[in-house]
């Protein structure tokens, strides 16, 4: 079993969108909502996803094809 | 490390020991060090400080580090010019700038982070260094890595400009060119840096390579008398060296090295890459990611890890973020290369556009003391200017061509 932490944006269109849930239910990975601060307009979460390496990175793939934002948790890495 | 506890969550609290760690296993926030100022304040004083080495590590007693400095050994303690000349251009009477042009050894305040988190990751007894950047990171990593016999890997999305990678491969670190996007390249690294037991000096060393960034704030407050700016200007990527300006200061203040710190904390993005202005402007306080577009590359950071932070120190100082469009940023390079003979790279030309900006709205009080702070030499980035500056004044080798064409005449039987 791997982990990945990653942070999460949503842009104001997708706010409603219930995209943590979906890829649970679509991807065989764990989601573990640990922080967020999410408003009627955007918001963010901070995300841990736990499961088979592959899978982690095709629930990440998923994610994108949301439309929502998939940083690492470090955010921007390259200065 | 009696003057270090360890390290502490930034949002949670939650408390660490002093080792290679960056993020929160709790709460997921940034981690950073935790000092004894206690412990501090017994040995701190002006004087000592005085009589150390011309250089950064002249604030160890300030710095992360359990021994000497061992790496970075000239960086820092950078020349604070009074701007007389640019001051009077933009209606400021007693302005300075903190000229890390002219940083050792590769001409950016980066050799200040890397200096101090070379040497805490020896002390950790790493082997092996490693970044991702495009641009002034890889090069004081590479530069200082060779100096201090480490391994080195540097990460950057394979269509970065050959210039760019040659300022890096002249030190012989192991340049890993990714194909992909930027998104691809930084999550591949945030993947390596928890694999591998390398000293990715912005992750898992970022505590410690933060700190580095204090020493601008040191700095300023000696080489200006023992006292705090009434404004600072300062450029924001991640927003770190923003947040630690303004950390350095106030803990000056709080070890009775200086007086009461009223210093006002300005921020200057570019308009291409502005998540942390925009927040500002909008009243946010959260950032919303961009995708950069500018000729500022050094702050074309989208998603940034200090942005928050950043934002709210800036707040909590009573200051402003501005942004500037690329003719503005290019403006401020030959205006602060017109007046002060410094040449410095696009983000330098971000601080002087915002710094003049500001002081047009009347939010820098013309009579106060303004630091601005530029962050690296224009030789990196000559290709912003190249189609604004003059050309030469072509002549045929004769006195006639030369004062024909520049409209001279020569005294000589006049």
């Amino acid at each position: 079993m791997a982990s990945m932490k990653v942070h999460i944006t949503f842009p104001e269109e997708k706010i409603k969108d219930p995209v943590i849930y979906q890829i649970g239910k679509e991807y065989n990975v764990i989601t573990n909502i640990r922080k967020a601060d999410v408003t009627e307009k955007t918001g963010w979460v901070d995300l841990e996803l736990t499961g088979d390496p592959k899978e982690i990175e095709r629930a990440v793939q998923g994610l994108k094809n949301k439309g929502v934002i998939v940083d690492p948790i470090e955010r921007n890495i390259i200065e | 490390m009696a003057k270090i506890k360890g390290l502490i969550c930034r949002e949670c609290k939650k408390e660490y020991p002093a080792e290679p760690l960056h993020v929160c296993e709790f709460c997921f926030g940034p981690l950073e060090v935790n000092y004894n100022y206690d412990e501090i304040k017994k040995s701190i004083s002006r004087e000592k400080i005085s009589k150390g080495p011309a250089s950064l590590w002249r604030y160890i007693d300030l710095l992360p580090v359990a021994g000497e400095g061992s790496v970075g050994l000239h960086a820092g303690f950078t020349p604070m010019v009074q701007a007389r000349n640019l001051g009077a251009a933009i209606g400021l009477d007693e302005l300075y700038l903190k000229n890390d042009t002219v940083n050792h050894p590769t001409l950016s305040f980066k050799d200040r982070v890397v200096a101090v988190a070379l040497t805490r990751a020896k002390e950790f007894g790493f082997d092996t260094v490693a970044c991702a950047s495009t641009g002034n990171l890889a090069n004081a990593v590479s530069a200082q890595a060779a100096q201090a016999r480490l391994k080195c890997y540097v990460f950057i999305p394979s269509d970065l400009e050959s210039a760019k990678i040659l300022g890096n491969l002249i030190y012989k670190p192991t340049v890993v060119a990714v194909d992909g996007n930027y998104d691809d390249v930084n999550r591949l690294c945030s993947e390596i840096a928890s694999e591998y037991n390398w000293a990715f000096v912005n992750i898992n060393i970022r505590p410690y390579y933060a700190e580095g960034s204090k020493t601008l704030a040191y700095e300023t407050a000696e080489q200006l008398g023992w006292r705090s700016p009434d404004h600072v200007v300062v450029p924001i990527a991640s927003g770190s060296l923003l947040t630690k300006i303004w950390k350095g200061l106030k803990e000056m203040e709080m070890l009775g090295l200086i007086d009461n710190v009223k210093t006002v904390v300005n921020g200057a993005q570019p308009e291409g890459c502005s998540p942390v202005a925009m927040a500002y402007k909008e009243k946010r306080d959260f950032i919303k990611p961009v995708k950069p577009k500018t000729i500022a590359k050094s702050l074309a950071i989208g998603n940034p890890a200090d942005g928050y932070y950043a934002l709210k120190t800036v707040k909590e100082s009573g200051g402003a973020i501005e942004m500037v469009t690329d003719r503005e940023i290019v403006e401020g390079i030959k205006l602060l290369a017109e007046t002060e003979g410094i040449f410095a790279e696009t983000a330098g030309g971000v601080t002087v556009a915002v710094l003049r900006k500001l002081a047009k709205q009347g939010l820098i009080k013309k009579k106060g003391l303004a630091v601005a702070y530029i962050t690296g030499h224009g030789l990196k980035t000559q290709e912003a200017v190249a189609d604004s500056v003059d050309i030469p004044v072509r002549i045929e080798p004769n006195l006639t061509s030369f004062e024909k064409n520049l409209n001279m005449s020569s005294k000589k039987g006049k």
